[in-house]
């Protein structure tokens, strides 16, 4: 019987560890191409006080340079945002964070509220599964699954990517225990250039009322930074298309007004941000550039500083040598796609081209 | 509740740890609970129709066995005041006889209306539609069919016949006999247990043991091996196939065909497999319900090595009661007396096969094409009988028969018959499956072999290469019981490192390389829908 014993514990503590690697050889790494899976575990690794934190989809992520913000005005920030991130996903991204640290400024992008119920696994993976585990992540699963998701399939992610197995590529071995960062506190640099020529005509709204779900979400938003004194802001960032409906825009500002809440429809401020967007935007206007990004980032950080009791970083030592870094960082990416752009006019190791 | 599900496996780990914490006698109560919860969790109104059936299936043993009491009690009583006779014995039970009779065909039919009319409602009305003018054509009606109604029913027909017979005695506790009848693990796809082998084990206390454990968890490893990796991959190709006509024809049928066979065979056996293993966990004996079909050297034993339960089921419960019913020991005299010897020997049991057949292609399910597949059965049965004599005189003169490969030859022929035959479940329409079968022997595009055809099915190279490992596996598995006789489990656990290594081994190849999770359909048991 000892022999079976031995037996039997040697090779369940050898299953589960080759399960164990299994799993991180099949999860997505997110590192090249699509690198949005990526954002939300990388926020725990940042080392600097934020006193700005960003929560939303990709129109902050891709819209707000980060750098810029310290840069020209020494503010600590970070974007917590995630490709189609639903409103109810930046509701737990900000519990999360609370859990880590409560920032002077949340800045909340509105957008997200058009969506009322969970929409796609996919989204949902990329935004949670780099979430560390506690209640806030149970919750936020909770809130985000489709009808097709299983909520055993996030604690064992290997029973969900297990199909991967055809589709390894070198990066799934290369990155099986580490990864390299992707963004620069939240922020995804792009520095193609593709004009905004033509926008479609936007459909008519058949309901234009934004759902009891998605602003449900948002009183929570507003009631957690009101428990923690947190100043929240809504934005609507200066992206003309997916449209932006005036009703959307209208139940928003009842809301802020409502709630005793700023909120900035950038719409009506493209001319004062100084968007061209004949240069910057990389995809036809539906994202900022590193050039739109930093005026939009110049134009929010200025509002920030004058209506917010914000530190100057740039005057902390111990904060200025690792926002150092990161301009390092970003800097060097911005010459690696500007050395790509100038070699073959069109970014090979970012976006759809770097797809294995 | 689907087996290929995460709530079924945590039901199940729960019911493990539940059953061998509580105290023994609590064991058999605590089943009939997560029988019923397995039940409700499908639909709460299933429980309405599997109780139903229940409560008259113990009424009528009740009153089945207090007759047999009556009579019994009578004779004794004959028997101690002297007025005990051969003829008063007799008619005592021809009378006890009579009233269970009556009793049994009333419960029979009660509990086979409610099989007929949930399933074959709609077939009936479809078939009477045929022959109505358009306007007047009657509705389809919406009826619920309870999961698994076939099995649970054809089990509780036979508890009822055993008890008539008096070969079991009727349960007097309705809560196990309710267990009996819903037995969670083969309540879907069977096999379809008899209750004096089931209730040997079924209400005894069990205690935990590492080996009946174990191996039962083998078993389930290995059915979900066979169902996930094999069945619930090749089914994508058969999809594929099947659903374009026009454009997979000739070869592509052919194909079709062996990967339906094994689709069908992972799925069925893989389901049986892990029925099996769960009891074989509690320590409940489950008789098995397939014996290496594809070892089969012929169709009459292939029927004697597939769904054993249902063929034994049929046979004795349909096919001898009629070979021994009065009209057709009457018939058979009236037929050697007429027809001659040859007739007289074989028409009554050509009806009596006839009937098992088309009983047995009904049970399949409501539509002409398994009422075809039947009958296509039946007939190739009675043919292979016819030829035995021309065989043997064939065998006789070139000494084939003991020769490996003729051994081997056998196997294949019976592999590809039984396949043929198959293609009426496969394309569930009867011209249909003429229309394609025809192809094969007239469309020849043997090079989709080839050139690349094979892999526009839905299933990639690396995913033929998983089948191809898996079905390499499954062969050798079967090939030893084949030579040994005996489970390959037997002799992997007297090395408790291989025993353990093998379930380590099932365990991670199902989980890495099943088509499960989020992106495959969870695909239901073909046997589930019968």
């Amino acid at each position: 019987m000892r022999k079976r014993i031995i037996a039997l514990i040697t090779v369940a503590v050898i299953t589960v560890l080759v399960l164990v690697i299994l799993s991180y050889l099949v999860m997505p790494k997110y590192m090249k191409g699509i690198i949005e899976g990526s954002f939300t575990s990388e926020y725990y690794e940042d080392t600097a006080p934020h006193e700005v934190l960003f929560i939303g989809d990709c129109e902050l992520y891709e819209n707000v340079s980060t750098v810029e913000l310290y840069r020209q005005y020494g503010i600590s920030s970070y974007t917590r945002g995630n490709s189609q991130q639903l409103v109810w996903h930046s509701y737990y991204m900000l519990e999360d964070a609370l859990r880590y640290e409560t920032p002077k400024v949340v800045v909340f992008n509105v957008f997200s509220l058009k969506y009322n119920e969970p929409r796609s696994e996919t989204y949902n993976r990329m935004a949670l599964d780099g979430m560390r585990w506690s209640r806030t992540k149970v919750d936020a699963i909770n809130a985000s699954m489709t009808a097709d998701e299983n909520f055993i399939e996030y604690v064992f992610p290997f029973l969900r990517f297990h199909s991967r197995w055809q589709e390894l590529k070198k990066t799934d071995f290369e990155y099986m225990f580490h990864r390299d960062p992707v963004s620069i506190n939240g922020y995804y640099l792009r520095a193609d250039v593709r004009p905004l020529t033509e926008l479609p005509d936007p459909k008519t709204l058949t309901d234009p009322a934004l759902g009891s779900n998605a602003m449900g979400y948002l009183q929570r938003m507003t009631d957690l930074c009101k428990e923690k004194g947190i100043t929240l802001i809504l934005v609507k960032s200066p992206i003309t298309y997916p449209h932006w409906y005036p009703e959307w825009d209208e139940q928003v500002r009842s809301f802020a007004d409502a709630n005793g809440l700023t909120y900035i429809n950038c719409l009506n401020n493209i001319d004062e941000i100084g968007i061209d967007w004949s240069h910057d935007t990389y995809d036809g206007g539906e994202h900022l550039n590193i050039y739109g990004a930093e005026k939009f980032a110049d134009y929010l950080g200025g509002y920030l500083v004058s209506n917010c009791d914000l530190t100057d970083y740039r005057n902390v030592p111990e904060v200025a040598s690792i926002w150092a870094e990161k301009e390092t960082m970003y800097d060097d990416v911005l010459q690696q796609q500007l050395a790509e752009l100038e070699e073959y006019g069109e970014l090979m190791s970012y976006g759809k081209n770097a797809i294995e | 509740m689907l087996f290929v599900s995460y709530e079924f496996i945590a039901f199940t780990i729960i019911l493990f740890v539940l059953y061998y914490l509580l105290p023994k006698k609590w064991q058999w109560p605590l089943l009939l609970i997560a029988s019923y919860a397995f039940y409700w969790f499908a639909s709460p109104y299933y429980l309405i129709f599997i109780g139903t059936t229940t409560v008259t299936a113990f009424i009528a043993g009740y009153l089945m066995e207090k007759a047999q009491d009556k009579t019994d009690l009578a004779i004794k009583n004959a028997k101690a005041d002297g007025t005990y006779s051969t003829d008063l014995k007799k008619s005592l039970k021809a009378k006890a006889k009579a009233s269970k009779w009556k009793i049994l065909l009333v419960s029979m039919i009660f509990n086979l209306g409610i099989l007929a009319v949930t399933k074959y409602t709609n077939f009936v009305i479809t078939n009477i539609n045929k022959f109505l003018a358009e306007g007047s054509a009657l509705k389809a009606v919406d009826l619920i069919i309870p999961m698994g109604i076939s099995f649970y029913t054809f089990q509780t027909v036979g508890y009822l016949i055993d008890t008539y017979r008096g070969t079991v005695k009727a349960e007097k506790n309705i809560f196990k006999l309710a267990l009996f009848v819903s037995f969670f693990p083969q309540l879907v796809q069977g096999p379809i247990s008899r209750y004096g082998d089931l209730s040997k084990t079924l209400y005894s206390e069990h205690s935990f043991s590492e080996k009946g454990f174990t191996s039962g968890l083998i078993r389930i490893l290995w059915g979900y091996f066979k169902k996930v990796v094999i069945a619930d991959r090749i089914i994508t190709a058969v999809t594929s196939l099947i659903g374009d006509t026009d454009l997979y024809q000739g070869a592509f049928v052919m194909i079709a065909m062996f990967f339906y066979a094994f689709e069908l065979y992972c799925d069925f056996t893989g389901g049986i497999d892990i029925t099996i293993g769960i009891a074989q966990c509690l320590g409940i004996t489950v008789k098995e319900n397939f014996d290496l079909p594809y070892f089969s050297k012929n169709i009459k034993e292939y029927w004697n090595r597939w769904h054993i339960t249902m063929g034994s089921w049929f046979t004795d419960y349909i096919f001898y009661p009629l070979s021994v019913d009065k009209n057709m020991l009457k018939l058979s005299k009236w037929s050697r007396e007429h027809l001659g010897k040859f007739w007289g020997k074989r028409l009554t049991v050509y009806i009596s096969a006839f009937i098992v057949w088309l009983a047995t292609g009904v049970w399949h399910g409501a539509a002409w094409n398994f009422i075809v597949w039947g009958l296509m059965n039946f007939a190739v049965i009675m043919i292979s009988q016819e030829f035995e004599p021309l065989y043997e005189k064939f065998h006789k003169k070139f000494g084939f028969k003991n020769k490996a490969w003729y051994g081997v030859f056998e196997i294949l022929r019976t592999i590809f018959l039984m396949s043929l035959i198959r293609m009426f479940d496969c394309y569930r329409d009867v011209p249909m499956t003429f229309k394609m079968v025809g192809t094969m022997f007239t469309k020849f595009n043997v090079k989709i072999f080839s050139d690349g055809s094979l892999l526009h099915l839905g299933i990639s190279g690396a995913d033929y290469i998983v089948l191809a490992a898996g079905l390499v596996i499954i062969l050798c598995v079967s090939i030893y019981k084949y030579r040994s006789k005996k489970d390959i489990r037997e002799t992997l656990y007297e090395n408790p490192w291989i025993w353990y290594g093998a379930m380590a081994f099932l365990l991670i190849v199902t989980l890495l390389f099943g088509a499960y999770g989020h992106g495959y359909d969870a695909t239901q048991f073909i046997y589930n829908q019968f």
